[in-house]
């Protein structure tokens, strides 16, 4: 771990530390790019600027503690610069957002040399990054634009007086003075005077003034500069008033904008909220040239960073052997349970009733240990606001990223094994699914694509969607690949199954191959992980319409409720998830084709049917299929009907890795332990019927 | 635990070594004795029908419950074809805690702990009874005892045992 850095302060060897610092740098540079990515440069909430600076700042005061020089240097540049934006001295734009992602970037592969000894970033990459950065803190860079936009503008009038012994005419010049910032400001010289006089009046001495009148022409509101000016004069002797509204002469969408660079701090929040109502779309203009920046009311006070108070961190083996331990205890509460159930109810009430409440908490215990490893699903979604910036950017595409339910929790195994899949399906909608600008417009849609990432509890699962309205997958395309690749497909075939051809290994209806994707490795390994995960992948789609493609997960890794099976001497389970039904088939409802096999007709349907004492080359005790029963399976391949000697019960099983010690075995998921302390063995029921369907083929 | 045995790892290279490493563990199949280093010994077991894991080869007999953990079982007698597979209740299991994983193998039965110094212990010839002599690490001499001392780690691991996907690693 230790790169042999300068870390000696004290004689204390701080390479121990350093992991820690990696993870936590890392960690302030995700919160860090998600909130650029999130930022609006038009309205930035000052807390979200100040937690961006704050994350430059941390990660600056570790590297510094550590002797790492250059990552210390940069985020100092960064740190510099973001401070003058949150203290409203420089402008907010996209460059300089793109500037910090960038830099972002770099210090992510700095610390990831560092961590890995690899090649770390040039310094001249460093250096031409902190010259870019430095380029901002030039004044020149700052609020010039704001005089370039037509705005609108009230005219107010302020009429200071009547002045006495403690109010002097001349102590007014100095608010006028003042009161520039907010725009110019002419005096109204009484008649008398000399006509049009800008700026003071030169003979104040010579006449007792009994007020003396200025106009302003301002963008801020006339209730904005009376609270302005309270501060200065005493309310009493100034009276505002106003001439002329302002003609909403403004834009829509204002450009970035940037913070009058030259203004100087009021030390004023001013409330841009109290304008006249008959101009929203000054609102905007108004809010920008305010030198200060609202307050939003905690909208965005971004969870994850509000938590560091109260979260501890703690090693994933940790929690995963406490897990374990709550398996065992659900476990052994099942064998008392199976064991009390021996015994005569009435005689060992209590013990009944203990075991009763065991049960309950044991119950409680594991739900509550199961949600230590539930994370909310931002933590996928968080990567793809840049990975669509990026993408779409790349393909000259105009994108919009919608999340939905991004505090749905996920199990944090999963969560990592997800984001793979998720890129691979948003690039594809990217790259794909979404027309360009011009195609869309043409075809009447909205110019701007939508993406949407959605993900929702359902039942014992969870689902996450990934959908696009773009031009959707196109039925006859596909086929005409799948046909020129010599697969067994027909013009009569669904579109569920159409859509699932795309699945296939090398398929790729792309004509052209770009480095995003269509070298058509990406669809099978998807579907093959989210199986391996348990869970299973659905395809809508519409011509010109868009695509939804939805992936099911079971909610943990490692607890399963499953329908106990016997055969012969040997328990099996089966995951309840892919149980449809199970019967007693009649003699007349069984036939066999072809001599290939059995098959079962089922409410019209016929169904294949394979003996499980087959598959794992047992002996069953049933041979006459009357006399056994008939689980019907389902799963992605189709239905199957799985013929056991009995049904034993319906469990809650904890799921043992058979890996761990042994090999993956054929038609096994895994294992787990029953109430008499034997091990039984949890049907992989994809591969059963995969057994079955290619025994099957569908007809071409 | 783990952390005691890949220490010991490090320190054993299979067979002749300095200290601790030249303790062995013997048990018989059949007619002959073999010895095994001991730190590769988890504990010893009496034997309990495992449950049978579909279409394996005849000596995995299966997996059983180990508090918590499903071991795998390997009957020795059938794999090297030595002695009766009988199981009675003088069946022992010796788990085995080789390569990071967990495994239990079936003996006639188990002897005693033995410490060899460096010159009782001889090297095989090349001529193998049952078993490739690549697992064979030397030939142990105590009074009349002949053992044969094996790599335990490495025949578990091999290809031919099943028990690992994939060849030794």
């Amino acid at each position: 771990m230790s790169r042999g850095d300068e870390a000696a302060s004290g004689g204390v060897d701080l390479s121990q530390f350093h992991q820690v610092f990696f993870d936590e740098a890392l960690e302030h540079l995700g919160g860090m790019e998600a909130l650029l990515l999130n930022l609006d440069t038009a309205t930035a909430d000052s807390e979200e600027l100040n937690a961006i600076f704050r994350a430059a700042h941390s990660i600056k005061g570790g590297a510094a503690t550590f002797g790492f020089k250059d990552i210390t240097d940069l985020t100092h540049e960064m740190e510099t610069v973001f401070d003058r934006v949150r203290n409203n001295q420089m402008a907010l734009s996209t460059d300089l957002v793109n500037a910090f992602l960038a830099s972002g970037d770099t210090l992510k592969s700095m610390l990831a040399a560092r961590r890995d000894g690899g090649e770390s970033v040039s310094a001249e990459a460093v250096k031409a990054l902190c010259v870019r950065l430095r380029a901002f803190l030039e004044p020149a860079a700052g609020g010039s634009a704001a005089a370039a936009r037509p705005v609108a503008r009230n005219v107010l009038e302020l009429v200071f007086g009547p002045f006495d012994k403690s109010f002097s005419p001349e102590s007014v010049d100095g608010i006028v003075a003042d009161l520039k910032d907010f725009g110019k400001v002419e005096e109204i010289v009484a008649a008398e005077a000399k006509p049009k006089g800008k700026g003071k009046s030169k003979s104040a001495k010579a006449k007792p003034v009994k007020e003396r009148r200025f106009r302003i022409v301002t963008e801020v509101s006339e209730s904005d500069l009376t609270d302005a000016i309270t501060f200065m004069a005493d309310p009493k002797r100034v009276k505002v008033s106003l001439v002329e509204a302002a003609a909403p002469a403004a834009e829509a969408a204002p450009a970035p904008q940037p913070q009058a660079g030259e203004d100087k701090e009021f030390g004023l929040f001013v409330e841009a909220s109290s304008l006249p109502a008959n101009q929203p779309a000054s609102a905007a203009e108004a809010k920008a040239d305010a030198k200060v920046i609202e307050l939003k009311a905690g909208a965005k006070s971004g969870g994850a960073q509000a938590s560091d108070a109260t979260s501890i961190r703690v090693s994933v083996p940790k929690v995963d052997q406490l897990i374990n331990l709550v398996g065992e205890l659900v476990i052994t509460q099942a064998m008392l349970a199976q064991t009390a159930s021996k015994s005569d109810p009435v005689l060992y009430e209590a013990l009944f009733n203990g075991l009763a409440t065991l049960q309950r908490n044991t119950r409680d215990l594991q739900e509550a240990a199961m949600s230590i490893r539930m994370m909310p699903m931002s933590f996928a979604f968080s990567r793809f606001p840049r990975v669509v910036r990026d993408v779409a950017a790349k393909l000259g595409k105009e994108v919009d990223l919608h999340t939905i339910g991004e505090g749905t929790e996920l199990d944090k195994g999963l969560i990592e094994r997800i984001v793979d899949p998720l890129t691979h399906l948003v690039r594809n909608s990217l790259d794909h699914g979404l027309e360009s600008p011009e195609e869309r417009v043409a075809k009447g849609k909205v110019r701007k694509g939508t993406i949407t990432l959605r993900a929702y509890h359902q039942g014992g699962a969870i689902v996450i969607e990934v959908s696009d309205d773009g031009r959707g997958l196109r039925r006859d395309k596909i086929l005409s690949k799948a046909k020129e690749r010599g697969m067994a497909v027909s013009d009569s075939m669904t579109d569920q199954e159409i859509w699932s051809l795309i699945f296939e290994a090398g398929f790729s209806t792309a004509d052209v191959v770009t480095d995003v994707s269509g070298r058509g490795v990406g669809m099978d390994v998807v579907r093959r992980n989210i199986q391996e995960m348990g869970g299973r992948v659905e395809i809508e789609s519409t011509a010109d319409v868009g695509t939804r493609i939805s992936i099911k997960l079971p909610l943990t890794l490692a607890i399963l409720d499953g329908m106990s099976v016997r055969v012969g001497r040997e328990i099996f389970i089966i995951p309840l998830g892919y149980i449809s039904e199970s019967l007693q088939p009649k003699a007349e409802a069984m036939s066999t084709i072809a001599g290939k096999g059995n098959v079962v007709s089922v409410r019209g349907d016929y169904l294949p049917v394979v003996s499980l004492a087959d598959i794992v080359g047992i002996e069953g005790d049933v041979q006459n299929y009357q006399q056994g029963i008939l689980v019907i399976l389902e799963s992605e391949g189709g239905k199957t009907a799985l013929f056991v000697d009995d049904l034993v019960g319906q469990h809650q099983v904890v799921i043992k890795s058979l890996e761990s010690n042994y090999r993956k075995v054929a038609g096994v998921s895994g294992a787990t332990i029953m109430g008499d302390g034997r091990v039984a063995m949890i049907l992989d029921v994809a591969h059963v019927v995969g057994l079955t369907h290619s025994r099957f083929p569908k007809a071409a | 635990m783990m952390l005691q045995q890949n220490e010991a790892k490090a320190a054993a290279p299979a067979g002749v070594a300095a200290g601790q490493a030249n303790e062995f563990l013997t048990f018989r199949l059949g007619t002959e004795e073999y010895g095994i280093e001991i730190l590769k010994v988890q504990e010893i077991r009496s034997y309990e029908t495992p449950t049978t894991i579909a279409n394996s080869p005849s000596f995995i007999k299966g997996v059983v419950n180990l508090r918590g953990t499903i071991v795998p079982i390997v009957d020795m007698r059938i794999k090297f074809n030595v002695g009766s597979a009988e199981y009675n209740a003088f069946t022992v299991v010796i788990i085995l805690n080789v390569a990071g994983r967990v495994v239990g193998m079936v003996v006639d039965s188990v002897s005693d702990v033995i410490t060899l110094a460096g010159e009782q212990i001889r090297p095989s010839p090349d001529f193998s009874a049952s078993f490739d002599t690549q697992y064979i690490t030397g030939l142990g001499t105590v009074e009349q005892r002949m053992l044969i001392l094996i790599d335990i780690e490495k025949l578990m691991m091999s290809a031919d045992m099943a028990l690992v996907d994939g060849a030794v690693h």
